[in-house]
């Protein structure tokens, strides 16, 4: 029996669940690809579109954009109607935000192999298309808000903040840093130059790792934890503190993506020194998370849910200790450049991002669909397949990194580069990028999987649909 | 409970979503005024009048570099440190990208750093390099980029580019597809000829040999003015 009024809109949460499902398995695929071509250059097949310059764009984005946008907007909307008593508040919105993301995300897949892009990362979509998000974006604030301001429930529970900071910072971020001159509908330069270009730049693109991959998973884990686990939030105050503190510290990190550039000394100290403080709130999340389970533990051996968020918030709890040691000045010196950064950014995306979202899709789609979850064993094999790879994609990524940037500075008793020609460093790496072909393909497997099990869940054979394999959860 | 026993700030700011949304917006917005604005005003630099902007050519070729995605493997930016200066050369100043939009620094090294790689190889190295890039570089991964051999340069589309840095302000006398058109051509027909010593036959309208002009642009200004000094 289902203890939500049948008011809430269930339609826009089960049509995000589907998208990010076949976009996470484009975006992962995508992915693997990439590793391979690295490992094996024949992969870029000789064509201008499938070559790894054009095509590790269409990866982030649609990691970034399709994948997470989507898990984030399904959990939103489910969560925010039950937060605030009330369906959404407008229906013929909330259809132009799905219609209207998933058109962006096609355009982004035809755009981005045809080599039309701006070259800013994560912000490579062109200027029709950047307005094109602008619009829908607007259109899913106004949704936001206006569903917030007819709310039947006074307080703003804690996961909303998250969403409010996501809503307000990712508009004022794309529209800042996509500020352009128009050559022509496929190409534009931007407003800003060089140096100052550089920081506009990972000003947005730090904080949309921030806004978009870190406060809005805070936000749902805030929700769907405590519902998973049916434990209480360990503590309010902490959640207060660390909103503050994450919200206001975050923006200010950019400048740790251009330590030892051209970049004037005391914007690089202020990047690195509030990237060090990040520290902070960032474990004030984890913490607050991982506390709400107490008591819940013994369940880790059978849920495969709470085994997902488990190690994604423990995930985020070692990203956001490696980024600010990564932040400081030495330590960015070895690490810049390298494949070091490359297992930082997958701790955080298959690791934080991908295991929460998976945890909240198995929790959430049996009970949009009304239906139980067609195979938990199928989840627990997800969760080890995608742990494993997890494991042998960063541990390869440390490996090449760290080796990579100890061969280029290696100098000779005689003052000389050790290894001057630059493509010894890299054939070193060969063994470690096919570790990493093969983490990736698990991780992708483990998508896989889940695609076939929410199917099944979603639409269940006749002969699973037995008298007592009725809806069973709330 | 009633709302009288909540605490004090629950009632003046969680309850309150307007409130919330606005502090969150000015939370939001200290870090990025105080780090971005002052770039503007930072005096600017003499020596960045030895910067001239890209010719016509080497725009072309620079959107070029943008549209294959040639930043995702390689940077342009010498750090401050003795084992990138004896790679590299000189580590890059400030103004040396002062004509750059957008910027090219680059996340990942999986190549080379080429924000010296002007005049570092002649163009016919460039020219076999992008046709096979292991006929140069033995064990190299990157792609080949043949397509760039033959595909031509559209002067229209050239033109509406350099109108546009124009209107962003860089100094070019004349941006008709005319002139634009007859100074690509000029400098076009530099490199082929320069190509031709090597017995390689180009057309000078191809996009290989506008990419070759900006390669070979990349980081010369700044290394004249850092070495006359």
């Amino acid at each position: 029996m289902s203890h939500d009024p049948p008011t809430y809109d269930d339609l826009s949460v089960r049509r995000f669940i589907t998208a990010t499902v076949l976009w996470g398995i484009v975006g992962m695929l995508v992915g693997v690809v990439l590793a391979l071509q690295l490992a094996w250059w024949p992969a870029n097949l000789g064509l201008p579109w499938t070559s790894f310059g054009r095509l590790r764009p269409l990866h982030t984005n649609a990691v970034i954009f399709a994948f997470t946008g989507n898990a984030l907007f399904a959990g939103i909307y489910y969560s925010m109607q039950r937060l605030l008593k009330v369906r959404m508040w407008s229906d013929r919105l909330s259809s132009f935000h799905f219609w209207g993301w998933q058109a962006i995300i096609v355009s982004a897949a035809v755009t981005l192999p045809l080599g039309m892009t701006q070259s800013k990362e994560y912000a490579e979509l062109i200027w029709p298309v950047d307005l094109a998000i602008a619009v829908v974006w607007v259109a899913f604030a106004i949704n936001f808000f206006g569903t917030i301001a007819i709310r039947k429930v006074r307080h703003l529970y804690v996961a909303i903040w998250f969403y409010m900071s996501m809503v307000i910072t990712i508009a004022v971020l794309h529209i800042v840093n996509n500020l352009a001159m128009p050559a022509t509908l496929t190409r534009s330069y931007p407003v800003f130059s060089g140096m100052t270009d550089a920081l506009v730049q990972w000003w947005y693109g730090h904080n949309a790792v921030g806004f978009l991959l870190t406060t809005p998973i805070l936000g749902l884990m805030y929700y769907f934890l405590p519902r998973a686990a049916e434990r209480p939030v360990y503590s309010y105050r902490l959640s207060i503190i660390h909103f503050w503190g994450l919200v206001f510290l975050y923006i200010w990190a950019g400048p740790h993506h251009l330590l030892y550039s051209a970049l004037p000394d005391w914007a690089q100290t202020l990047g690195m020194v509030f990237s060090i403080m990040l520290l902070a709130p960032s474990w004030g999340g984890m913490l607050n998370g991982l506390l709400t389970l107490r008591g819940a533990w013994d369940r880790l051996r059978t849920d495969p849910v709470l085994k997902f968020f488990v190690v994604g918030i423990t995930f985020y709890g070692m990203s956001t200790f490696e980024g600010p040691m990564m932040s400081i000045r030495t330590v960015n010196a070895l690490s810049h450049y390298t494949d070091w950064t490359i297992a930082h950014v997958h701790q955080g995306a298959l690791g934080w991002v991908g295991m929460t979202m998976f945890g909240m899709l198995y929790w959430l789609a049996p009970r949009v669909w009304n239906r139980p979850l067609h195979s938990v064993s199928a989840a627990t094999t997800h969760f080890w397949l995608a742990t494993v790879g997890i494991v042998l994609y960063i541990v390869s990524m440390w490996v090449a990194g760290v080796t990579q940037g100890l061969m280029w500075r290696a100098i000779t008793p005689d003052g000389l580069l050790q290894y001057p020609n630059f493509l010894d460093t890299l054939t070193a790496l060969k063994p470690f990028y096919w570790i990493r072909v093969v983490g990736g393909t698990m991780y992708l497997a483990g998508m896989v999987l889940l695609a076939w099990n929410l199917w099944r869940t979603a639409h269940p054979s006749a002969r699973s649909l037995t008298p007592t394999a009725t809806v069973e959860a709330a | 409970m009633t709302h009288t026993n909540e605490p004090w700030h629950r009632r003046m700011l969680e309850n309150r979503a307007g409130l919330f949304a606005a502090l969150t917006t000015v939370a939001i917005s200290v870090g990025g005024l105080v780090e971005i604005a002052p770039m503007y005003a930072i005096p600017v630099d003499p020596a960045a009048a030895q910067a001239a902007p890209y010719t016509p050519l080497e725009t072309v070729g620079r959107d070029i570099y943008v549209r294959e995605g040639c930043y995702n493997c390689h940077s342009q930016m010498v750090r401050p440190m003795h084992a990138e200066t004896l790679r590299y050369g000189p580590w890059t100043r400030a103004w040396e990208y002062q004509w750059d939009r957008p910027f090219q620094l680059g996340s990942r090294r999986i190549g080379p750093d080429l924000q010296r790689q002007g005049g570092k190889y002649p163009d016919a190295w460039h020219w076999e390099h992008l046709k096979d890039p292991r006929a140069t570089s033995p064990g190299s991964i990157m792609p080949a980029y043949s397509w760039l051999l033959e595909d031509k340069v559209d002067p229209a589309d050239a033109a509406a580019s350099v109108q546009a840095l124009a209107a962003l302000g860089h100094p070019y006398a004349d941006t008709s597809e005319a002139a634009v058109t007859a100074q690509m051509n000029a400098q076009g027909g530099e490199i082929v000829a320069r190509l031709a010593t090597t017995n390689i036959a180009a057309e000078p309208d191809v996009e290989a040999v506008a990419l070759i002009a900006y390669l070979q642009r990349l980081g010369v200004d700044g290394k004249r003015a850092l070495e006359a000094k």
